[in-house]
């Protein structure tokens, strides 16, 4: 097979990290490459070089077989090679074929744009590679996968031969998954080669022909899936055995910390996105409720947090029901919130790390007397707790914003879990970080429910209910469909719950439970 | 705040990522940029307003018609109007240093104090102005903190400066220790009063503070025209308020015609008051919430509408007390555009001053030097007083797109994330 693609040598040096360290990589025609590593392991840098967003320290690039030198991105469209990007660069307001054409228009005269001719070669380029849109549909009305297609669409309208797929799967749900698998598989029949970034060891296992490791810049090799496993790539990724099971014992659960009757809540459009749901997290155990993001998970854990107000219903936490529930009340009675995004709550992040320790505490006493804060007490508090969280950051003083993700996450899990608490209410808490951050926020919850906490954990990763979850409760357009305990769970039924298929229906093809333990990995 | 030794309950948990990651414990770093950002946003300024200096004087002109055959005539009057001009602004602003010394030894050999109050009325002159400046300044910043944009500190600084003078001159017979309190607090109070609309407004219906504040400007003005014309009205044709009473007047501390008053050294308190607030008390830490992400500060508990509000009045108080230090200590009565641009020159301070009150305690009397030299330039070196305002308008523009500066000193972009300025339309 020819080499489509040779990196080598590739080095790239920031003001105190080394991001890339003699990288060398090579991509074969028709091949599917998986880039795996942990986030920070120097994926995104070398990508961006193989895109000419950064010039690279040393290292040549060869596209079959000719040296180039790529100053931009126009330089990488013209060699053939396209990205797309983990975040989407599409204009919401625009059809799918103005997006298409955005930067490459055609046009007839000269000033009027040809949008027929290009829409007709979308078509084309969606029959042949099974990429379905409509082309006049506008990108705010169509969901994230379909967004995605179009995402790839816009590369091979440009006649990308190469196509570097950025974390394409952070943002779909699992049947969003199978289906750009099949593009995949598609796309590599017609002859394109394709680099996939991910952090996910089974996604990589399913659909890679080789995939190479990177850790801290350095390529640790190349190795194919059928000569390896999860353990080794996980080993390989991280530097050190990964356990990829969660250790728990048996949940000893006790009195009930929430109770949720007949909830019902409008979400910010004014669709009542929660319909009605019943529940109860007992302490000590976690209840994780599964399903496909968008069915109201969302909507519930913000009225539970006291983010938005239900419309009716009757929330009881240890028994209690709170009048004019706010943030703050429902934080005093001892919860906490692990926000679904971490961003727009969970932190401030042009404050320093140790002002976002304190963001639900500051105004408690050892760390504000008075009106005054507590410097002294809140920055050793918060040395303690970037200690004992082990987030990775060089002193207290520095700004959130210049952590990782999965730092930021740990100063949140830090932050939530070291304050006494009934009950954590933990919304998606592993999205988008590496398997080491995982396994360790994975613990900390674990260790909270065997302290006696109630946790409720909501995930639209199903490997992740499972692993974590004590009960599970599916979640299905608004309502909870079904509560099952977690041990010896079947994946497979919740899966069609998970889908929209009725219990009665669910049970007729298959059973609640498995009668055998299987061993659940989380990745 | 060195933690040398570990304390061992804060052992950490056994993970093996430990052993990975060695922890430093670096010392907390100082953000130089945000002073060495604006002061060469400032000196680049003056470098341009250098070349406008030279291209506006008629008598520079026709020697560039003959560059050519004389380049060096054309360069040497070009250099020598800039002299003139910015020796000029210095000495209306700052005063002459030989004059200063002649002075001080006249003084000691004599005990007569004229010459030496003689030289030091351009520097004392460029404090008066920059103490409303320090006051107003802090007022848009506290609103930039805050992620609001108060653009109507012009009008809560007019507010501010009648409510003063209302307390001022209507009060008779009062002793200054109560008076005087009684005005400032008045001018504070009118000038919150003024903003505590916009703030309830964008709390309640969240209509945005910039439409509002604007609108409460011109409310402001008009009002203003009335109660000059009006009830404020002393006797006489022109519409002024009456001269407030001397128990009400901020101390000056040299005679006539120095006007030099304890408002600047009031201003500076209220500045450092507003640092400790801002920086040090729980309420200044959600106000810098609220400002960086309303998100997060409601999902922290904080009371965002309350938050707000209380932005608002403290930004608008602080424009008031800027009026009521302007009246109280330099003009001691209220006339028509007695605001005079120091609501509206405060959104450039505060934007030099990175909101910061010591970077808008410095921006601010920066702004006095040039507003009190501007008149000298234009008075000895011929140079139109516009020449102030584009120089301040350059150096506004550095500020806003600190990349110029960054591309033309080589600077490099801060990891710091920088401050929050106001958040858009939403």
């Amino acid at each position: 097979m020819p080499k489509v693609l040779e990196l080598s040598g590739i080095t790239k040096r920031f003001p105190g990290v080394l991001a890339n360290d003699h990288i060398d990589i090579t991509l074969n025609k028709g091949e599917i490459l998986a880039l795996l590593g942990e986030n920070g392991a120097g994926k995104t840098t070398l990508m961006n070089i193989l895109y000419g967003l950064y010039k690279p320290d040393e290292g040549t690039i060869r596209v079959n077989g000719k040296e180039v030198s790529i100053h931009g991105p126009t330089d990488a469209i013209a060699q053939g090679i396209g990205m797309v990007h983990q975040h989407f660069m599409l204009i919401p307001v625009m059809t799918v074929t103005e997006n298409v054409m955005l930067g490459v228009e055609q046009t007839k005269g000269g000033v009027i744009l040809d949008k027929v001719s290009v829409e007709k070669r979308i078509r084309e380029i969606s029959d042949q590679y099974g990429l379905e849109v409509d082309p006049s549909a506008y990108i705010k009305d169509i969901p994230v996968g379909t967004q995605q297609r179009v995402e790839i669409i816009k590369v091979l309208f440009r006649h990308a031969e190469i196509l570097i797929l950025d974390e394409p799967t952070a943002v779909l749900t699992p049947q969003e998954v199978e289906g750009l698998f099949q593009v995949i598989h598609s796309l590599i029949d017609k002859g394109k080669s394709i680099i996939f970034i991910t952090h996910k060891l089974k996604e990589v296992m399913e659909i890679a022909d080789r995939i190479t490791v990177l850790r801290q810049g350095k390529s640790v090799g190349s190795v194919r899936p059928k000569d390896s496993n999860p353990e080794k790539l996980a080993t390989m990724m991280v530097g050190r055995d990964v356990n990829l099971t969660v250790e728990k014992t048996e949940a000893k659960p006790k009195g009930v910390a929430l109770e949720v009757n007949d909830l019902y809540v409008r979400d910010e459009r004014e669709n009542l996105t929660v319909n009605g749901v019943t529940l109860d997290v007992h302490l000590g155990e976690i209840l994780g409720i599964a399903g496909v993001q968008g069915n109201g998970q969302t909507e519930l854990v913000y009225a539970l947090t006291g983010l938005s107000k239900p419309e009716a219903g009757e929330i009881k936490i240890l028994g209690e029901t709170l009048k004019k529930p706010t943030p703050r009340k429902i934080l005093e009675k001892g919860v906490a919130h692990v926000p679904e995004d971490r961003q727009k709550h969970g932190l401030i992040l042009s404050f320093p790390v140790y002002d976002n320790l304190v963001l639900c505490t500051y105004y408690l006493p050892p760390f504000s007397k008075g009106v005054t804060l507590q410097e002294k007490t809140i920055i050793s508090t918060a040395e303690e707790l970037v200690d004992q969280y082990s987030v990775r950051t060089p002193n207290v003083y520095v700004n959130a914003s210049t952590l990782s993700g999965g730092n930021q996450q740990k100063v949140i899990i830090a932050r939530e879990l070291s304050r006494p608490t009934k009950l954590v209410i933990a919304s998606q808490p592993t999205r988008g970080l590496d398997v080491g951050s995982i396994e360790y926020i994975h613990k900390q919850i674990v260790k909270k429910r065997d302290e006696g906490t109630a946790v409720l954990l909501v995930s639209p990763e199903l490997d992740e209910i499972i692993a974590l979850s004590d009960r599970i409760a599916v979640m299905y357009k608004g309502r909870i469909v079904d509560v099952v305990p977690g041990i010896r769970v079947n994946r497979q039924y919740l899966g069609l719950l998970m889908a929209g298929i009725s219990v009665e229906e669910a049970l007729s093809t298959t059973p609640r439970q498995t009668t055998e333990a299987e061993v659940e990995r989380v990745f | 705040m060195k933690k040398d030794k570990k304390t061992p309950e804060s052992k950490p948990i056994e993970t093996p990522e430990q052993e990975l990651y060695v922890h430093q414990k670096a010392p907390r770093s100082y953000n130089y940029q945000s002073f060495l950002i604006p002061t060469l946003a400032v000196l680049t300024g003056l470098i341009i307003g250098a070349f406008f200096i030279v291209f506006t004087d008629l008598k520079v002109l026709p020697y560039y018609q003959q560059f050519f055959k004389d380049p060096l005539a054309a360069l040497l009057v070009s250099w020598q109007a800039i002299v003139k001009a910015y020796g000029a602004l210095f000495a209306g602003s700052i005063g002459s240093f030989p004059a200063f010394f002649a002075a001080v030894q006249v003084y000691f050999a004599s005990g007569d104090p004229s010459a030496l109050y003689k030289a030091i009325y351009p520097f004392t002159e460029s404090l008066v102005a920059s103490s409303p400046y320090i006051l107003t300044g802090l007022a848009v910043a506290v609103g930039f903190r805050g992620g609001l944009f108060n653009i109507g500190a012009e009008g809560q600084f007019f507010m501010g400066a009648l409510g003063s003078a209302f307390v001022g001159y209507s009060l008779k017979g009062v002793s200054p220790a109560i008076h005087l309190p009684l005005a400032i607090l008045g001018g504070a109070i009118a000038g919150g009063a003024w903003a505590f609309l916009p703030g309830l407004l964008k709390a309640k219906t969240g209509a945005h503070e910039v439409v509002t504040t604007i609108m409460m400007n011109w409310i402001a003005f008009r009002l203003s025209d009335w109660l000059l014309n009006g009830p404020m009205k002393a006797t006489g044709y022109r519409p002024l308020t009456p001269v407030i009473e001397e128990s009400a007047m901020l101390p000056r501390f040299f005679p006539e015609p120095l006007r030099f008053h304890w408002g600047f050294f009031f201003a500076i308190g209220i500045a450092f008051f507003i640092w400790w607030l801002l920086f040090k008390t729980k309420i200044g830490y959600e106000i810098r919430a609220v400002g960086a992400n309303p998100n997060a500060a409601k999902y922290a508990g904080m009371n965002i509408s309350n938050n707000i509000i209380l932005i608002m009045v403290v930004s608008g108080a602080l424009a008031g007390l800027g009026g009521a230090v302007q009246v109280l200590g330099t003009d001691h009565w209220v006339g028509q555009g007695f605001s005079a641009g120091f609501g509206f020159d405060a959104i450039a301070l505060a934007l030099i001053g990175n909101s910061h009150p010591l970077g808008v305690v410095l921006a601010a009397i920066l702004f006095g030097v040039l507003r009190g030299g501007a008149t000298s330039m234009q008075s000895l070196a011929g140079i139109p007083i516009d020449i102030i305002s584009v120089i301040q308008g350059l150096v506004i523009v550095f500020i806003a797109a600190p990349i110029i500066i960054r591309a033309i000193y080589r600077v490099g972009a801060p990891h710091k994330e920088e401050v929050v300025h106001a958040r858009g339309w939403k």
